[in-house]
């Protein structure tokens, strides 16, 4: 059906009847046109997008059948394993959603898959905008609304999956009790306070569910809503490229092409949580067993994205003392379990702050960093990963003793050590590999890229021909942006301190900047020497290029 | 094109693209009549022709159409993909119905028939709409002019001379009183949702100083609620959990008052001089709430009598008064004093002498 210019009568009526009322005829194709820049890893994030959408859709039917009752009932029911077994309605209920409801297990277990998803997602996509800058000034705020998103969807996941009240998960709790106490002054009264009288008493589970469906996926819904919202109003970043700049934005429409798109991605991200959902089992409680604070499994592991606390919690040393012997400050859960959580999400929520403020950089950005590019902010994230990574497979190091056959200690031990030396070397070995990569793209837009061409001089020597590199990837090459360094020298040639560098802050700030810039080179208006085909002049060009990479 | 341009090229063009309605701000009043019949142009179905028509139509810059051949070849995959979807949303219905549940194994059947039947849905969805996209919707590199985020200097400063000037009229700058007593009026209520959460729960007082177990209550058996005799409980080595009589079900106190019974060799213990009687006969009694955040301390290694916790690898020696050995437990598992009723079953000799469990604040320094 070819509609031409005038359209479908009847959808014209609607648009009419909508127009006449809300005046959209022009901001709506204003909007419809907007451009999306095309690359895969601008969808990184709507996989958690839509993983919430796939959240909030199972998560009402399951609460069409779930019980948040921790009153005890004695259980007859499909799975005769646990008949006779004393339990709670919370988890007698999850049971008949897995055995007595049809598609129960299918739901149940596509909403913890989309949970996974979602945090792994969004983990994903921040290590996406990160190491692009794409937190840069005109979006640092963004990026904060991101951090507390993911902060909200670790505590909205821990708060779900203790709902069944399972053996795994009422552990997690106790755990969560224990950290509790041992906050100073206050701790006792929130745990009071929180679970109603002592462990595990009979309110925590419908006051984490009331949490779990009402109060954090709302804040969660208005900040996706915000999220997206900066995200329109602010158009997209893209990749730097031909004809790209900070003043234009390259890519197909909203409206046909990437609506179509990510309809389609919303698809395959629900076919692939259904895919796991059909053929991967988690969580499948039944096998838990009810919970009971007199006994555990061995190799109780939580979900993936509390794993790191649980490592940070195994490495802690066993630090604890009392105030004039009355009061008690347990450092070995106190330190772990809420201050390094919190340095965590702090150093992140500040990030962008900080490292605008080390560079001085004021400027807006629309086409982002190759990673390469800005060599000292690549390394940290590097450092970031591997102070994360770390304490994450440490959180199942009696998996690894177990399965590597090694000493649990010894494993312990490994990591108490790793946690201060890797990341360092991590540090090092990223920023040294960033800048090498600058290097070669220098050389690669100043001489051509190997084109595998082996050519035999007059004199036998060999050499291999080199070609100059397309129009597309030059332009993609020089995007590189030099990073500003701070006016150098304490002060400039009349004495007057530069603006910005005084007192002990100013000094750190340069310190860091230059620390920051330190090796950084520019890539733009370098000229292609040569075109590869003569021997000598390739000869020729090899030595300029091993002074130029002496002279730096 | 920018969104401006896009506004000056609308009006320009009596023969706009796609729609009659982007005509500027004159022309707001629909100029498409609606009911009127198609133009002509809906019956050329040949597309090329009538992109060669809209040739110097700016809008339409940046937007590669694709060859019509390899279009209408995509299209038949497409309906094939689309059909499949149908094809498994009706077997997801009919599986629904056919497969039933209330066994696990039924459940299993059940969970893969619509599981896989779901999935196939959704990804031939998208599988037909990526083929969609890429085949036959045109390919598009079009440009789109970024506007300054930041407002004019004179915009700003417009902004600020309303604001302040009506924050002046208002009162609220010039009057200081109702300024601050507005602001006071609205404290107290802001703190009404902390002062609502309360009645919550009760106070700590000291209940997490004390459990259930007092002089002469029986030790029993974890799971069989049976009392255990000092006779019969003989080989080293052992361990088993056991928990106060008259508490079986009751998970509150059983979170406190949970203890590992360990039979030991008597000569294999090391204990304080004040704790030696609390043991009958090599048999001791430590709580199983590990004392870093709370599981149970429940494994167990004979040879070395070290008890380990499964969470967080705290471990305690059980020669040695439960010390700590390895891991982020900060104090010792208390050891429940015990001894023997007169029908030789095991009973404690009073509660235990310090908090179990978790440290908390108002623990303080307990001799262990």
């Amino acid at each position: 059906m070819s509609t031409g210019t005038t359209g479908n009568k009847a959808l014209n009526g609607v648009g009419n009847y909508i127009d006449d009322r809300f005046h959209v005829a022009e901001g709506l194709k204003r909007n419809l046109k907007k451009v999306f820049p095309d690359h895969w890893s601008f969808m990184l994030g709507e996989i958690a997008l839509y993983s919430f959408i796939i959240l909030l859709l199972t998560g009402v039917f399951l609460t069409l059948f779930f019980n948040p009752s921790m009153q005890d009932v004695v259980y007859h029911g499909a799975y005769s394993k646990l008949n006779g077994m004393k339990m709670s309605q919370a988890y007698e209920s999850t049971l008949k959603i897995s055995f007595d409801v049809r598609g129960g297990l299918l739901i149940r277990q596509i909403h913890h898959w989309a949970a996974v998803i979602m945090f792994a997602s969004m983990l994903v996509h921040m290590l996406r905008v990160f190491f692009t800058g794409a937190f840069r000034k005109p979006r640092e705020i963004n990026w904060v609304i991101g951090v507390v998103m993911l902060t909200l969807v670790m505590v909205e996941g821990l708060f779900g999956y203790s709902l069944p009240d399972d053996l795994l998960s009422g552990m997690g709790l106790r755990i969560f009790e224990g950290v509790l106490l041992s906050i100073p002054v206050v701790g006792t009264y929130l745990q009071m306070f929180l679970f109603g009288g002592e462990f595990p008493g009979h309110d925590i589970i419908p006051r984490l569910y009331s949490l779990h469906i009402l109060l954090i996926p709302g804040i969660l819904l208005a900040l996706v809503g915000a999220h997206f919202m900066i995200l329109w109003h602010q158009k997209h970043t893209q990749w730097p490229g031909k004809g790209r700049t900070d003043q234009n934005v390259i890519g197909g429409p909203m409206y046909p092409a990437f609506m179509a798109k990510t309809g389609a991605y919303f698809f395959f991200t629900f076919g692939v949580i259904g895919l796991l959902s059909t053929f991967a089992q988690i969580n499948p409680i039944w096998l838990y067993g009810p919970f009971t604070p007199t006994s555990i499994s061995a190799g109780s592991q939580p979900d993936f994205y509390m794993g790191f606390l649980e490592g940070v919690l195994r490495i802690f040393p066993a630090w604890e003392f009392t105030i004039a012997g009355h009061y008690t400050v347990t450092l070995s859960v106190l330190i772990p379990a809420l201050l390094i959580l919190g340095a965590i999400f702090t150093v992140l929520g500040v990030y962008p702050f900080v490292e605008a403020w080390i560079t001085g950089d004021k400027q807006e950005h629309h086409v982002l960093d190759r990673p390469r590019n800005n060599a000292t902010r690549t390394a940290f994230g590097a450092f970031g990963i591997t102070v994360y990574g770390l304490f994450w497979l440490c959180g199942s190091n009696d998996i690894l003793a177990e399965k590597l056959d090694i000493s649990l200690y010894s494993t312990t031990w490994f990591f108490r050590v790793a946690i201060f030396v890797l990341p360092v070397l991590m540090f090092i070995a990223v920023r040294r590999i960033c800048l090498g990569l600058q290097r070669r793209d220098r050389e690669m837009l100043a001489h051509g890229y190997e084109s595998g061409i082996i050519k035999r001089l007059p004199s036998g020597e060999f050499i291999e021909v080199h070609k100059p590199v397309s129009e597309e990837i030059r332009a993609h090459v020089e995007g590189k942006k030099v990073i500003p360094a701070l006016p150098g020298g304490e002060s400039d040639a009349n004495g007057v301190p530069a603006p910005g560098s005084k007192g002990p802050l100013g000094k750190l700030r340069r310190r860091l900047n230059r620390a920051y810039v330190e090796n950084d080179i520019s890539l733009s208006g370098i000229e292609s020497h040569g075109d590869g085909h003569g021997g000598h002049e390739e000869l020729e060009s090899h030595g300029e290029r091993e002074r130029e990479l002496t002279r730096d | 094109m920018t969104d401006d341009n896009e506004k000056n090229t609308g009006g320009a063009e009596p023969n706009g693209t796609g729609n009659g309605s982007g005509n500027g701000h004159g022309g707001r009043r629909p100029r498409r009549v609606i009911g009127t019949p198609a133009p002509a142009e809906s019956h050329r179905l040949l597309s090329q022709e009538r992109e060669h028509e809209e040739e110097p139509d700016i809008e339409r810059a940046g937007i590669h159409p694709r060859p019509e051949k390899s279009a209408r070849r995509a299209e038949k995959i497409v309906a094939l993909f689309f059909t499949l979807a149908f094809l498994a949303g009706i077997a997801f219905i009919v599986a629904y119905w056919v497969l039933g549940v209330h066994s696990p194994e039924k459940t299993r059947i059940s969970n893969i028939g619509l599981g896989a039947t779901l999935t196939i849905a959704l990804l031939a969805i998208a599988c037909g709409a990526v083929v969609w996209v890429r085949r036959i919707m045109p390919e598009y590199e079009v440009v789109q002019e970024r506007h300054p985020l930041n407002s004019t200097p004179e915009e700003k400063k417009a902004f600020a001379k309303y604001f302040y000037s009506n924050a002046d009229d208002s009162g609220f700058t010039k009057r200081p009183l109702l300024r601050r007593t507005m602001m006071l009026a609205m404290a107290p209520l802001g703190l009404l949702p902390i002062v609502l959460l309360r009645d919550t729960g009760p106070m700590p007082k000291n209940k997490l100083r004390h459990t259930v177990w007092k002089t002469g209550t029986r030790l029993v058996i974890d799971g069989t609620n049976a009392p255990i005799k000092a006779s019969e409980f003989d080989s080293p080595g052992g361990i088993i959990t056991v928990i106060p009589e008259g508490y079986e079900d009751n998970l509150d106190e059983l979170a406190k008052a949970t203890v590992l019974l360990i039979k030991m060799r008597p000569e294999e213990l090391e204990l304080p001089a004040d704790k030696q009687n609390w043991t009958v006969d090599g048999i001791i009694a430590y709580s199983k709430i590990c004392t870093h955040v709370g599981c149970p301390a429940a494994l167990y290694e004979q040879q070395t009598h070290h008890i380990l916790c499964p969470c967080h690898q705290s471990t305690f020696d059980a020669r040695k008064a439960a010390k700590v050995i390895f891991g982020p437990a900060g104090h010792p598992l208390p050891m429940l004093p015990i001894t023997t009723d007169a029908e030789g079953y095991l009973v404690a000799q009073s509660d235990f002498h310090e908090p179990v469990g978790p440290s908390f604040w108002e623990r303080g320094s307990v001799k262990s």
